[in-house]
């Protein structure tokens, strides 16, 4: 049954509505504050790491993100960190708050559809996440100009706007786990604790889970063992498996655009290695293909998670 | 679709899985008219008025709203209907004017006529003062006047309130039928529903009584009085004279006469016999004290129709069942 007027009607509205509740609530700017100053301290720690031992590096900006100094981890790894808590602190009230302020039925009487609805509220939280990460990125780039004193140049600026859109893409990914278990859940405290509880789950069970996983599914030869090293079957399957979570996708992304020496995200072999310049960049387009799968895994993830909330949100009664 | 009827719907059924919520019901509301839903909670008032928003699916039978089909045409349905829902919500951190600014941006409305019509709305519902107070602030009778304020921003053709007088008082009950009333002074048709049958008999122009996702009555409430308590006019009557009990009791539709206290008579009649009965007092040359006319109470009408179909009764409580 063909449905009248465009199912997007009275997006933008929802849209500027929505975002305009995220930027103005108390929660964003808690997100903001603790974003910033955790990245500062990480920044913090990696210049003084990088004044301290690099010498010379072609790629001086982008240690900027990947470089720790002990006890503080790099700001990759605050961020894959903390994106997720900033996505599911934005996320997590979506729907069923609408349901238990009851304006949920109010706001669908008027001309609109759900569609329009669910879709703006995923996209002013994208929006807002964007801006902080951009935000963030900037004063990191900044800084980074300031502190260093050496300007990157376009590969690294480059790079770093990739590994900024990637960003964005993780944080869709989180978002959009948040959306659906704040359609599913009618209480908010119930979907802020599930969708945390994944969170942790995915990020730091699963990888070591997925080892022991990979074990019983293809078990290690002892002939591998023998000489001390991973057996390939095993490997593969531990991979396959981390690479279900969002969080594995990130990091491997992460680590082939910002660090141009990478040249495979998994095991390598002899015949890969054949020719190969050991320890020299690959270009921007290079890393990209090695980059590509991971990516788009991550996008599939937020497409399918959305959906699975867009078809779950289209079943559910109104009322509140 | 007849041309005077605003909503007409035919067999209108509505299943979850194995259970009815709404068991073909086939009404219409006339244009300018006030209709009452009246029932028990999870009668199935409120999946009727879903279905007629096109916010849910119908899962049999027919309906049109306006002219339109809220299933294929929801859109329509929706910029010509306002809905004023049980327990009406507002953005809390919102003012009363943000609230409204919202929904007519989602209507479409450019911004003159916008910032117009709110302002005309919050006018009329008496929350002028109040515009640009956070929702946070109101009481519950002054989120409906903004629920009510909503349908007269959007200019709408049917308003429908889903139980718009739960939990007010007195007062802000008596405000709010006031406005409803207003509605169909303008030609806005009103499809009220409720559980509180009292309190909105008195706006109601007619009413369907539900049970158990059918409709087991409707039309007038008069008319229903007539139909289920018989007789249907009860006039009271303080007088004096002589002899004044069998002289009434003599007025053509007059079928009992029971004396109530000391100069005080009861008229039991198919009409209204008030001017007959005033007259029989002149003509005594006695003193006429008060002369009034019980409305039938829907409440009665009620009662008195489960009492004579207990199976009626049944599907009362099947239906309670069902949605509990």
């Amino acid at each position: 049954m063909q449905r009248e007027g465009s199912a997007f009607s009275g997006l933008g509205v929802v849209v500027l509505k929505e975002l305009s509740d995220h930027l103005t609530s108390v929660r964003m700017r808690v997100l903001e504050w603790l974003i910033v100053l955790v990245a500062l301290a990480a920044l913090y720690g990696a210049i003084q790491q990088i004044k301290e031992t690099t010498a010379e590096d072609p790629f001086l900006f982008l240690r900027l993100f990947t470089t720790s100094r002990e006890p503080l981890p790099s700001f990759v790894s605050f961020i894959s960190f903390l994106v997720p808590l900033m996505a599911i602190g934005l996320g997590f009230d979506a729907v069923n708050a609408e349901y238990n302020r009851r304006t949920l039925s109010r706001i669908l009487a008027q001309p609109i559809y759900r569609d329009a609805l669910l879709f703006g509220k995923f996209l002013a939280g994208l929006i807002t996440l964007a801006i902080s990460l951009i935000t963030l990125w900037l004063l990191v780039i900044g800084l980074g100009l300031l502190l260093i004193g050496i300007p990157p140049g376009a590969e690294e600026i480059a790079r770093g706007f990739l590994f900024l859109l990637v960003t964005i893409i993780y944080a869709g990914v989180w978002l959009a786990l948040a959306l659906l278990f704040s359609i599913v859940f009618r209480s908010a405290a119930t979907a802020a604790l599930v969708t945390l509880g994944i969170w942790l789950f995915i990020t730091f069970i699963w990888p070591v889970l997925a080892g022991a996983v990979a074990q019983i599914v293809a078990p290690p030869d002892p002939r591998y063992l023998a000489l001390g090293l991973p057996t390939p079957a095993t490997s593969q399957v531990e991979q396959i498996l981390a690479r279900l979570s969002p969080s594995t996708l990130f990091a491997e992304t992460v680590v082939a655009l910002l660090d141009p020496t990478t040249r495979s995200l998994g095991p390598i072999y002899l015949s890969q290695l054949q020719g190969a310049v050991l320890g020299a960049p690959l270009p921007l387009t290079e890393s990209m293909l090695i980059a590509w799968p991971q990516t788009v895994g991550m996008i599939a993830s937020a497409i399918v998670l959305f959906v699975i909330g867009y078809v779950t949100f289209q079943r559910q009664e109104v009322r509140a | 679709m007849s041309a005077d009827a605003v909503i007409e719907a035919k067999g209108l059924t509505k299943t979850y899985g194995r259970a009815v919520a709404v068991d073909h019901i086939s009404f219409t509301v006339g244009r300018g008219e006030i209709f009452g839903l009246l029932g028990p909670n999870g009668a199935g008032k409120t999946t009727t008025i879903l279905m007629l928003l096109g916010l849910t699916d119908i899962s049999g039978g027919e309906v049109s709203v306006l002219g339109f089909n809220p299933a294929r045409e929801p859109l329509s349905v929706k910029r010509r209907v306002g809905y004023l829902p049980d327990s009406v919500g507002f953005y809390d951190q919102m003012t009363a004017a943000d609230n409204l600014r919202y929904t007519a941006r989602l209507i479409g409305f450019k911004k003159d006529e916008r910032e117009k019509r709110i302002a005309d709305a919050i006018e009329r519902v008496g929350l002028a003062e109040a515009a640009d107070n956070r929702v946070a602030t109101f009481s519950r009778g002054m989120r409906q006047r903004l629920g009510l304020a909503e349908i007269l921003m959007k200019g709408a053709q049917i308003a429908i309130l889903d139980e718009p007088t739960t939990g007010l008082d007195p007062h802000a009950t008596a405000e709010l039928l006031a406005i409803i009333r207003g509605f169909k002074a303008e030609g806005v048709s009103v499809l009220l529903s409720s559980h509180l049958l009292e309190r909105v008999q008195s706006v109601c122009d007619r009413v369907a009584l539900f049970s158990g996702g059918r409709i087991a009555l409707m039309g007038s409430v008069p008319d229903l009085g007539r139909e289920i308590l018989g007789g249907g006019y009860v006039v009271d009557i303080e007088a004096d004279g002589a002899g004044l009990p069998e002289r009434l009791a003599l007025i053509p539709g007059v079928s009992g006469v029971e004396r109530t206290g000391i100069g005080k008579m009861r008229l039991h009649a198919d009409r209204d016999v008030r001017p007959e009965a005033a007259a029989e007092v002149v003509a005594m040359q006695g003193r006429l004290k008060y002369l009034g006319v019980q409305e039938p109470s829907l409440d009665a009408i009620y009662t008195r129709y489960f009492e004579s179909k207990p199976d009626a009764e049944m599907a009362v409580k099947d239906g309670e069942r069902d949605a509990a």
